[in-house]
Order: C-alpha cells, then sequence, then structure tokens
C-alpha cells in the first residue's frame, strides 16, 4: 500500500469514527412524554405548624440554663407533618403525609411529583391540611384547566398568601 | 465470570487490533494510543472552550442568544470551535471508555496496576460532571432538559432543603447569577479533572499524553471535517412553561438521562453506585498473584541506573551506594511497585549468560525465575530441538507462542531476555535460529517490552544486541494470545528460511560448568532408563 493511499485510509476510518461520535451527539432523538401530553407538576415547600405549643419557662429553669443560652420560652422543634391531595376529574392521583425535612424534624415538608396528562380539558382540586385537625383541609382549590400538549402546568403553594396557584 | 467476560472482551480487541494494525502500523494503532488521544482531546476541548468563553454571555436571556449568534454569524470559526468543543468531548468519552475496557480485557488493572485502574475512577465522574454543566450553559430545550433531569436526580438524595428542580419549571425563578455558578463548575470541574488525569499517570513509566503527530494531525483534519460536515447547533430556546418533551440527546454523555424516567432516580442512583463500587473493587477481585519482586545483587551492580531506565512501572530507582564499592549509585527496587516482568534483568550489563563462573548471577534478578535458571533452560531446551532449521522460540507469557511445546522457554517478557542471549544460543550452536515471539506490538502486557526489545535488537537502547550476531537467524514475531495459527505459519516460514542458510561460524564452545552439568543430566538420564 503506498503511503498516500495508506493514509487517506486512515483519514477515512478516523473520519468515520468522528462522523459516528457526531451522530450520536444528538441522534436519535428522545421523547420522555408521548406526543399530544404534558406535565402537570405538583409542587411546593411548606412548613406546617409545630407539633407543640411554646411553654414559659419558670425562673428556676431559666437559672439553671448556661448564661449564654438563657430564654424565656421552650419551643418543641419538630413540625407536623402534612396532608395533601391532589384530585384530577373527580379521581384521586395523589395523597400523601408529608413529614417535616431535617434532622430535627423541623425542615419544612416538601413535595415533587409529575403527572403525565394528555391534552385536554381537567377539573383539578388540590387539598392540604398543614394543623392539627383530624379532618377537612386548611387550604383548597378547585379549577379547570385547558392543558395544552407539551404544556408544564405548576401547582405551587405560597405560604405568604396561604393559597395554591396554577401557573 | 469476570474472568469469561475478560476473555469475551480479550478476543474482541483481538479482532479489531489487527486490522487497525495493518491499517495505521503499531505506531500510529489509535487502540494503543487512547490515552494519549484522550489528553489531546482534552487540550481541544480546553483551547476551544477558551476561545468560545470570548464570545459567550452569561445572562439568562443573553446565553441563548450569544451561542446562537457564534453558530449563526461566526460559524467559520466560533461556530467549528463549538462543534470541535462538542465533539472532542464526546470523543473523551469514548476513549474513556475504550480505554477502560481494553486494559480490563487485557487485565492490566489489578497487581501493581490497581493504583491507575482506581483513579481511573474518579476521570470518569469528573468527565462526566464538566460535560452535564456544558450542556446546562446554551440554555436550549436540551439544556432545559438535562437541568431539570439532573437536578430531579440531585433532589433524590436527601441533602437539599428545597428541591434544585423548582428551579427550572417557572420563569422568573431563575437568575443570570445561575450561569455564573455554572461556568465556575465548567471551568473548575475540567480543572480538576486535569489534575486526576496526572494523578492518574503518576505511577507510569513514560506515560503516553501526546499521540504521534501523524495521529494527531488526521486526528484535528477529521474534526474539522466532520464540524463543517455536522456543526453542533442548539435546540431552540429554553421555555419553562413548556416540558422539552422531545430533545437530541447526547447519548455518550447522557445515556442515564432517560432511565431516570424510565427506572426513577433511585434506581439510577443504585446502579451508578453499583457501577463505581465495582470498579474501585475489580482489581482485588480477585487479587492478581505475581511472582517475588526483583532484586537487587550489589556486587554485581555498578548502578548504571539501566533497569531503572527500562522498567515501566517505576518500582526501581537509584539511591545511594551503600556497600562501599566505587559506584555512585545503586538500583533500589520497590517490591510493592514491581510485576516481576523481568525487563530489568534483560536491561542490566551483567545479565550475560557467557559468564563462566558457577553461580550465574547478574545485577538484578528475579528470585522464582533467575538468569541461571533461563540460561540452564534455554540449554535444555536446545537440546530436545534436532533437524535442519533448528529454532528456539523466546516466547512472551502473554503472546501467541506461549503454548509452544516444543523448542520453546517461556518468559514473564521477551525483554527479560538480554539480547547477549541470542548471541549465546546462536554462537553456542544451540541452534540455528532464534525466535523472539512477544505479544501484540500495540498491546504489549508489559507496556514497553516489545519496544525495547526491538530497540535493543537495532542497536538503539543499551544493552546492545552485538553487530556480529547475524539478523537472518533472528525473528520478531508479535503476536496476541488469540494469533497463535498466524505466529506458528510464520515460526515454520522462518524455520525454513533458517534451513536454507549455510552453517554458521561462530561457535564458541559452552562453559565447562554446563558442559559438565549437561554430562551428569545425561549420564543421570542413562541410568534412569530401564
Amino acid at each position: 500500500m503506498s503511503g498516500v493511499l495508506r493514509t487517506a485510509g486512515q483519514f477515512v476510518a478516523i473520519v468515520a469514527l468522528f462522523a459516528g461520535v457526531a451522530m450520536l451527539s444528538s441522534w436519535p432523538r428522545w421523547r420522555q412524554i408521548p406526543q399530544d401530553s404534558g406535565v402537570m407538576m405538583l409542587t411546593f415547600v411548606h412548613g406546617a405548624d409545630r407539633k407543640g405549643e411554646c411553654r414559659r419557662l419558670s425562673p428556676e429553669e431559666i437559672a439553671k440554663l448556661p448564661p449564654n443560652m438563657r430564654r424565656v420560652q421552650d419551643c418543641p422543634r419538630i413540625r407536623r407533618s402534612i396532608y395533601v391531595e391532589l384530585d384530577v376529574d373527580g379521581r384521586n392521583v395523589y395523597r400523601a403525609d408529608l413529614p417535616p425535612t431535617g434532622i430535627a424534624g423541623d425542615g419544612p415538608s416538601r413535595v415533587y411529583q409529575r403527572f403525565v396528562l394528555r391534552a385536554g380539558k381537567y377539573d383539578v382540586a388540590v387539598r392540604m391540611r398543614d394543623t392539627a385537625r383530624a379532618d377537612g383541609f386548611d387550604h383548597e382549590r378547585k379549577e379547570t384547566v385547558a392543558f395544552a400538549p407539551s404544556q408544564l402546568l405548576v401547582i405551587d403553594y405560597r405560604p405568604e398568601n396561604g393559597e395554591f396557584i396554577f401557573r | 465470570m469476570i474472568s469469561a467476560i475478560r476473555s469475551v472482551l480479550r478476543a474482541g480487541f483481538g479482532l479489531i487490533e489487527r486490522p487497525f494494525d495493518r491499517l495505521f502500523g503499531p505506531a500510529l494503532n489509535p487502540l494503543a494510543q487512547l490515552g494519549a488521544l484522550g489528553f489531546f482531546f482534552f487540550w481541544i476541548v480546553a483551547v476551544s472552550g477558551i476561545y468560545l468563553f470570548i464570545f459567550f454571555d452569561t445572562g439568562i436571556e443573553r446565553a441563548y442568544q450569544s451561542v446562537e449568534n457564534l453558530t449563526q454569524y461566526h460559524w467559520f470559526h466560533a461556530g467549528v470551535m463549538r462543534s470541535f468543543h462538542r465533539y472532542a468531548s464526546d470523543l473523551m468519552v469514548v476513549m474513556l471508555v475504550t480505554h477502560l475496557l481494553r486494559e480490563f480485557a487485557y487485565d492490566h488493572y489489578r497487581g501493581v496496576r490497581w493504583y491507575s485502574w482506581f483513579t481511573g475512577l474518579p476521570i470518569i465522574w469528573l468527565l462526566y460532571v464538566s460535560g452535564i454543566t456544558g450542556y446546562w450553559l446554551v440554555w436550549d430545550k436540551l439544556a432545559q432538559y438535562v437541568a431539570l433531569a439532573s437536578s430531579e436526580l440531585l433532589d433524590w438524595l436527601p441533602v437539599f432543603g428545597e428541591p434544585i428542580a423548582r428551579n427550572f419549571i417557572a420563569t422568573g425563578t431563575l437568575t443570570s447569577r445561575f450561569f455564573s455558578l455554572m461556568v465556575f463548575m465548567h471551568v473548575a470541574v475540567p480543572l480538576f479533572l486535569l489534575f486526576i488525569m496526572w494523578v492518574h499517570i503518576l505511577r507510569i513509566s513514560r506515560p503516553k499524553v501526546n499521540p504521534p503527530r501523524m495521529l494527531a494531525a488526521l486526528s484535528l483534519t477529521a474534526l474539522l471535517a466532520v464540524s463543517i460536515w455536522k456543526p453542533a447547533i442548539s435546540q431552540g430556546h429554553a421555555d419553562l412553561a413548556k416540558v422539552p418533551a422531545d430533545v437530541g440527546l447526547d447519548w455518550l454523555y447522557l445515556p442515564l438521562y432517560p432511565l431516570t424516567t424510565i427506572w426513577g432516580n433511585g434506581a439510577v442512583w443504585a446502579f451508578l453506585g453499583a457501577f463505581s463500587l465495582m470498579i474501585a473493587a475489580m482489581p482485588w477481585l480477585p487479587p492478581l498473584r505475581r511472582a517475588k519482586a526483583v532484586e537487587v545483587h550489589l556486587d554485581h551492580c555498578n548502578g548504571c541506573a539501566r533497569c531503572a531506565e527500562d522498567c515501566p512501572y517505576e518500582a526501581i530507582r537509584m539511591v545511594g551506594r551503600t556497600d562501599g564499592l566505587p559506584f555512585p549509585t545503586q538500583a533500589q527496587v520497590n517490591p510493592s511497585l514491581c510485576v516481576s516482568c523481568g525487563i530489568c534483568v534483560g536491561s542490566c550489563p551483567s545479565s550475560t549468560p557467557f559468564r563462566r563462573s558457577e553461580d550465574l548471577r547478574t545485577g538484578i534478578d528475579l528470585p522464582e525465575f533467575p538468569l541461571k535458571e533461563l540460561r540452564a533452560r534455554v540449554v535444555e531446551t536446545a537440546s530436545g530441538v534436532s533437524g535442519a532449521g533448528r529454532l528456539l522460540v523466546l516466547a512472551c507469557e502473554h503472546g501467541a507462542a506461549a503454548g509452544r511445546l516444543e523448542g520453546t522457554v517461556v518468559l514473564p517478557c521477551v525483554a527479560m531476555a538480554p539480547p547477549s542471549l541470542i548471541d549465546f544460543i546462536l554462537s553456542r550452536n544451540l541452534s540455528d535460529g532464534v525466535v523472539v515471539a512477544g505479544c501484540a506490538e500495540s498491546a504489549c502486557y508489559n507496556r514497553l517490552g516489545v519496544k525495547w526489545t526491538e530497540e535493543r535488537f537495532a542497536a538503539e537502547r543499551d544493552p546492545y544486541l552485538r553487530a556480529r550476531v547475524p539478523r537472518e537467524r533472528i525473528a520478531t514475531i508479535w503476536a496476541s494470545a488469540l494469533e497463535v495459527r498466524r505466529a506458528e505459519a510464520d515460526i515454520a516460514a522462518f524455520a525454513a528460511r533458517v534451513a536454507q542458510l549455510p552453517p554458521l561460524h561462530m561457535q564458541s564452545p559452552l562453559p565447562k560448568s554446563i558442559v559438565a552439568a549437561r554430562k551428569d543430566r545425561a549420564r543421570a538420564d542413562a541410568g534412569n532408563e530401564p
């Protein structure tokens, strides 16, 4: 094999390999949800009430504490779990007790759930209980949403307003 | 199980390496340059990345537009650089995966080689983190998908208080600061990767970090051709109100991303953990059993440093003389780095089988297969070879001739045989020709055995094969364990050629000690006969 032919062969082999790599860098395409579908996402971060009430410490108890750690009240850190439900067209698609985060259980509860739905109109209802009540809900929202293909509908909760938002 | 997988992979590499050897020649064979090509592509990625950074704008709205501008309006320089950046990164993954599989196939990961194997694991992680952070910067639909899937994967770990993924589900939640952070990560992680790449080759003598110029030039030209043919482009501006439902995925960097949807994030983490654990533990599954490390015999060592020069594993270093002999240095072996390949024995000028002393000793020797034993085996094996074109084969235990029964002396590496051994064989009329049969040129088990042997025979490297040794009576055959048929055909052809040669007149008698030992053995054999 002459030198030029051999070099040409080497070049062709390398180009073929590189072309294969270039192809693989964007092909085949990946479709994560069906063509006429979108994603409804229920996600929020919200801290429920503390499990116990704060208790006023007696002067003796305060005196027993190290001087730099003296406080008037003793408040339990641990928070309650949040109970949440999501219904779509009257059918329950999600319900969960969301425990507080953090090692001491004093962090907010969090949820991040995806639901793939076909495009169309849906009656969506979301409910949440974040207090000590045994039944019923503290926050609730019902809405009819028009769901477009590839749409990302986020159901979030705004603690500052105490309400769910659909966006 | 591991050994069966290794055998299958080795057979696979054996099948593709020979055609590559034919096309490229052993010196340019890309399969023998995987590490060096990895470094080469890293530098291409680094240079093209610096160039692209000149044009890149780190704002939430401007990032995508700046990448589009350089791709559309400055395609002939910045656009090409973008493609260089993308494809060279992808090629790094290809080099890494092939390198990993090949080292596994050829059992180059156990024993003292555990270090390079083990430090390869962080390289895998860092390379992928570098690539994935790069995809975020473009801020197109693929970037949105990668951002969302990556943060969902990270959110599965109970580390973050608030899900990171919430930053990528609504417009207004993401700030330009995020891009500054990603740029920082996309620079810092590759720098750390480079550091670990350096750590990875620390224990390797003469690591190949630059491919041959011709291969580098061909690769660069091919990269340019592919960049013009199929430029790297964006996939439309990210839209946080929509799901990036259909994306052109980089299957080299993002093959696990679809699995986060199919398997779930927990399963992907389990897979990644199991994979990393397996890679980390493999050098000890099971550990490599190896012969005792070489020993230095100071009374035969003049501190010439050839053994330290030739050791492929940095297992020998020269230290100050300790025995009072008038030489400044002596060799010192680090047993934990020695693989007992014997290359140092072949490099030692004291390793000459012509020595007439009763107890043949050399400056550095394998305790379990000393030079004396090698000479005895050569003499013994030669006595069983007869007829026209008598051949003696010095075979590497990892090469094609390792399984031969007749006229063959098997060594841990052919470079263990000092060139004077060839002279000894021919001048003592032990055979009419000598075959040195090692591993395939591009897949030498001990990395430098083939190279050192060739250079010694060509009188380019100490110790030389003496000029008086007739070269037409020596054949070097480099063939892997899968190429037995080819090796046998070459040996047979060489035997036929040697049979046609006129008688050799360079004989000199065997040392008296060997002749006496032979006679004793013959007498003993005769006495044992019924």
